[in-house]
């Protein structure tokens, strides 16, 4: 068996927005970074996400919105992961979110938000200093 | 002990998050596992298990998608566990296999779990098995395994199941080539994906010659591979799938004289044979290399003051009770 813990992570595309482009490009970088990434695919619903980031025992769930509808989809994977007891798992995400959307998801529970433009390396580091295998 | 117990009890009672902890701990190398695996036991031995295997891009995933969904028809519950490999550079891993089944993550009947190959010291393969125990002991009626059909490694895995299936699509000629140095033999079923592409045929006679050229084998009694065409992506021969590998269980089942084909003795026999080899290199690696004998032994070689076969008996002998002559 290998020995020690490795960070898994759930990269997970909500609603209805069908651009995932991004998301792949966060899922090879967290790859390089050394984390074992598990992605969702497109059109998820926060049920689906959370139901499938527990099946995987993920540390981290990053959701990817392009589409306008962050401030319902990601708030509601936080409020499920504690329904269902699984607060533990770190909620971020990333897209497109205007600026003035930002401390609303944040006092919502998701703990960053990434916007374009931010490095690659910048948002690994993050999860490497924040995300720790529970 | 109690709460080791706590934990086999909660597994058997179908409990998704202690079930996604345990495969997270045995992936992870933690020894205390040890003593839940030994717990569940009992508990295992009612599954069936599927192998599906071949190269990148054939459909293995989407064929499991279907398959699970017809298993969920029959009132089946289904286990899926998804082999993806670990970069070697990096040691991080994209486990996509789930984007074609994700349609089942609502379904309390079926768990899907990725796995990443990670660094294995061969021991993808134990780590494989004891997370195939945790779902069977979860009570999961049909265990269904997807490797990408490369190594040796992955071989081993897919040989762990009841039932293999080797799928392969038209057009790669060269492929059935490199599948015949090694896992042809390991195929109960073989599957010919995408079957509507031009030289689906061909690749039916390619395999047909293959699997023919064993007519001694099957005189004596041994299973006859079925070639089955399908496109997963379409539900099709689908089911066919499904009844071959009914067939091919009835097979064992007949031919073991009604025995649980998970306990006969040659699946035992490989079982711990590869369990033992697991554990000695781990007890012994891990001491040495704790020691500093590992090191000094490598500096010792490159400074030329030893060979590496007496380093080698140096370190490993006094370990399982021997002294080096």
């Amino acid at each position: 068996m290998g020995k020690g813990r490795r960070l898994r992570v759930m990269v997970a595309k909500p609603g209805l927005d069908g651009h995932d482009r991004g998301a792949r490009i966060i899922a090879r970088a967290f790859r390089d970074g050394g984390f074992e990434v598990v992605y969702t695919g497109l059109h998820q619903t926060p049920e689906e996400i959370v139901e499938a980031a527990i099946q995987e025992d993920v540390d981290m769930i990053g959701l990817s919105s392009l589409a306008g509808a962050h401030k319902y989809l990601f708030p509601r994977t936080v409020e499920l992961l504690k329904e269902r007891g699984a607060d533990d798992i770190v909620v971020c995400g990333g897209g497109i979110i205007p600026d003035e959307d930002i401390s609303l998801l944040k006092d919502a529970g998701i703990k960053e938000i990434f916007t374009p433009g931010t490095p690659l390396d910048a948002i690994v580091e993050w999860v490497r200093e924040n995300v720790k295998p529970r | 002990m109690e709460a080791m117990k706590k934990i086999a009890e909660k597994v058997v009672a179908g409990d998704i998050r202690t079930v996604a902890r345990l495969i997270r701990d045995i992936d992870d190398g933690i020894p205390e596992v040890r003593e839940i695996l030994k717990a569940l036991y009992p508990y295992t031995g009612r599954a069936y298990v599927i192998g599906i295997t071949g190269a990148p891009g054939v459909g293995k995933s989407t064929l499991v998608d279907q398959m699970v969904n017809r298993l969920r028809k029959k009132e089946k519950t289904v286990g899926v566990l998804a082999v993806d490999p670990t970069s070697p550079f990096s040691g991080g891993a994209i486990l996509g296999d789930r984007v074609r089944m994700q349609r089942h993550s609502m379904d309390q009947g079926v768990f899907i779990r990725s796995l990443a190959t990670r660094g294995h010291f061969g021991g993808l393969t134990q780590s494989t098995r004891s997370s195939i125990d945790v779902l069977d002991a979860m009570g999961k009626d049909y265990i269904l395994v997807e490797t990408v059909g490369v190594g040796q490694d992955e071989v081993d895995v897919v040989k762990t199941a009841h039932t293999t299936l080797i799928m392969v699509i038209p057009g790669m000629g060269d492929d059935i080539q490199a599948i015949k140095a090694g896992i042809l033999e390991v195929g109960d079923v073989f599957v010919i994906n995408k079957a509507d592409r031009e030289g689906t045929d061909k690749t039916v006679s390619d395999l047909r010659l293959m699997i023919d050229m064993d007519q001694e084998k099957y005189r004596n009694g041994a299973w006859k591979p079925p070639i089955v065409k399908a496109q997963a992506v379409f539900d099709q021969g689908v089911e066919e799938i499904l009844d071959e590998i009914q067939k091919h269980r009835d097979f064992l089942t007949a031919s073991l004289g009604g025995l649980d084909v998970r306990r006969n003795q040659e699946k035992v026999r490989q079982e711990l044979t590869d369990m033992v080899k697991n554990r000695l290199i781990e007890e012994v690696l891990t001491q040495i290399t704790e020691t500093g004998e590992f090191e000094k032994a490598v500096q010792d070689i490159v400074g030329g003051d030893i060979d590496p076969y007496t380093a080698c008996d140096n370190l490993v002998l006094p370990k399982v009770g021997m002294s080096p002559e």
